[in-house]
């Protein structure tokens, strides 16, 4: 039986990838060289929650779902134009500072007070989803304080996939060493889910859920409530890229047999 | 003055500490060393005097949380035995292992302990403070830093330092009585592919990754996908080694072309995978910057294979490149280990 959730994602914005990426030093801090210019995407693995709570909404009817970002306004612009279009969506936007370097506990108290605040949210409801870890931080902590200031004990991380079960239980698949996953049943929201890759492909662009979304997004996008990040005290002694670059023998001129044998020479070598 | 706090917790079996618990002891006693702090180590298990005497000459204080409902890996009797833990111990710093166990309820216990913590340390230095080295953006930008609140809490990344060992000798332990929340979430087991199936092998000595070459077509002008299968089994058959997998390979499921059956996203290294420890690692058929840069970022000795000579990415990255055909290359290694075992 399908049963209305209330799905909020937190996702926030990383470099595309395929950037180079080269640190400096500001007046508040690390950051990284033009990163306000730098082609931006939604946090993959938090875009994996993402799309896992659009087709867990869509199975349940009358439920909602939400994506709450913190970022600079024109970034998170930028990056809605294409994540619009990928499944339907309610923006909360948080006008905030860009990067992985700011602290990530007062990221943490900016998105539960936000959520705390969202009108007509149900937290009897509330599956709050996110990535397990950031592209850019990478701590995996924000989502667990988040879950902790809204009062959730009900944690899971790594996760790989989510079945709902008619009585309003679910079972839920974690990442664990050695490439295998824990399963767990929890008796039911509110819960916090940090999404490794899921099992869903990434939506194809739909310019009619885009157009849907954007009517809410742009003035969501003019109504974000700007957000400073407290230090906590965090100080950085150094931010730099590595520097151990190898010296890389190519070799072109062996036969496969000759590569074969030096291969299990070195596979074997103590 | 300091005072160290090392949480550990049992293995699977329930009669030993973890790998990485051990390591975090050592990290933990060389800590208390340098800055001449106080040492205790808290225990997770459901019955802790199986693992408590292994610790036994570490000299530390030793702690323990015990009681069958901690058998199990889960939030909210994790969150709560470690905070009674740190609530005992008045730990300024708490060190534990990145175990997928404690990374679920780190944080959570460091907020509750109106604490800050620091994930996927790698290092700890510093002369009269605390620095911890961890990496950001997906292990491109590494950083050092330090805070002054406390309790400060650190997660050690796996493989940075040597487990503990020692003779087991008589440990006495002072039992700390937990708090329990109301239980939501049961358990139910671990899923795994079968033992002869499982592809990852975090203790392997060799990282074998896969690239997307593998299922483009050959010189013949076919995809030889079943063929490649074969020689990647057959290799980790021969080597023990444990596999990775370029994002290009294993997404290629997703959009309806053939694919090796047995790869999934966990075998997927780089910025939306792992980033695993091994001495070795052999690159086949990748191109890009994700298996060869973000992916083999603690890998000791690098090599690989690929067809071509000016893979920008494999440059500095790898120690060799071999330019070859991975199909005739790796069908060669396996002929040679194989004489070998016969």
């Amino acid at each position: 039986m399908p049963q209305a959730l209330h799905i909020i994602v937190c996702a926030g914005i990383s470099p595309d990838p395929l950037q180079t990426l080269e640190p400096t030093t500001g007046p508040t801090g690390p950051g990284l060289k033009n990163e306000m210019v730098l082609p931006a995407v939604l946090d993959p693995w938090a875009a994996s929650a993402l799309y896992e709570a659009a087709a867990l909404a869509a199975k349940n009817p009358g439920s909602k779902l939400w994506l709450v970002s913190l970022g600079p306004k024109a970034k998170l612009q930028q990056v809605m134009m294409t994540v619009a279009q990928k499944v339907p969506f309610e923006l909360v936007p948080i006008d905030g500072p860009i990067g992985g370097f700011p602290d990530a506990h007062s990221t943490a108290a900016v998105l539960a007070e936000t959520i705390a605040a969202l009108p007509g949210l149900d937290r009897s409801k509330l599956l709050l989803f996110g990535g397990w870890e950031s592209a850019t931080r990478g701590a995996g902590v924000t989502l667990q304080i988040v879950g902790e200031r809204l009062g959730i004990t009900d944690q899971f991380y790594g996760v790989d996939q989510i079945d709902l079960r008619d009585d309003g239980s679910f079972e839920v698949l974690e990442r664990i060493e050695g490439g295998r996953h824990q399963v767990s049943i929890c008796t039911g929201a509110p819960a916090v889910l940090g999404w490794a890759t899921g099992n869903l492909a990434e939506p194809r662009n739909n310019p009619q859920i885009g157009m849907s979304n954007m009517r809410t997004i742009m003035p969501a996008l003019q109504k974000a409530k700007p957000a400073t990040l407290a230090p906590n005290g965090l100080r950085y002694v150094s931010v730099s890229l590595p520097k151990q670059q190898r010296t890389t023998r190519v070799v072109k001129d062996l036969t496969p047999d000759q590569i074969a044998a030096e291969l299990v020479e070195w596979i074997g070598a103590e | 003055m300091e005072s160290i706090l090392v949480l550990t917790h049992a293995d699977e079996s329930g009669s030993a500490l973890t790998k990485a618990s051990l390591e975090t002891v050592t990290a933990g006693m060389e800590l208390a060393s340098r800055l001449r702090a106080e040492l205790t180590i808290g225990i997770v298990s459901a019955n802790a005097t199986t693992s408590q005497d292994s610790l036994a000459s570490t000299g530390a204080r030793l702690l323990a949380v015990s009681g069958e409902v901690f058998a199990q890996p889960r939030y909210s009797t994790d969150a709560a035995a470690c905070d009674a833990l740190c609530r005992a111990s008045a730990a300024t710093i708490v060190l534990t292992p990145s175990s997928s166990r404690f990374a679920r309820v780190a944080a959570g216990v460091a907020h509750r302990l109106n604490g800050l913590i620091d994930t996927h340390v790698t290092a700890i230095g510093g002369t009269d403070t605390i620095e911890a080295t961890r990496w950001f953006y997906r292990q491109r930008v590494e950083a050092v830093l330090t805070r002054d609140a406390r309790p400060w809490f650190l997660l050690l990344d796996a493989g940075t330092h040597a487990a503990f060992a020692s003779a087991p000798g008589k440990a006495q332990v002072e039992q700390v009585t937990v708090e329990l929340p109301t239980i939501r979430t049961t358990v139910s087991g671990i899923r795994a592919p079968k033992l002869d199936e499982q592809t990852i092998r975090p203790d392997a000595k060799l990282l074998f990754v896969t690239g997307a070459g593998w299922t483009k077509k050959q010189p013949d002008g076919q995809i030889h996908v079943s063929e490649a299968a074969g020689l990647i089994l057959g290799f980790l058959r021969h080597t023990g080694a444990s596999l990775g997998s370029s994002k290009s390979l294993v997404d290629q499921g997703g959009e309806g072309n053939s694919v090796l059956p047995f790869l999934t996203h966990l075998n997927q290294v780089g910025q939306t995978g792992a980033t695993p420890r091994h001495p070795k690692g052999l690159a086949t058929c990748c191109h890009g910057e994700e298996p060869h840069v973000v992916g083999w970022r603690f890998i000791g000795e690098r090599r690989a294979i690929s067809l071509d000579p000016n893979c920008g990415w494999t440059r500095g990255k790898a120690d060799v490149v071999y330019v070859a055909d991975a199909f005739q290359v790796i069908a060669n290694v396996n002929e040679l280990l194989a004489a070998r075992v016969k």
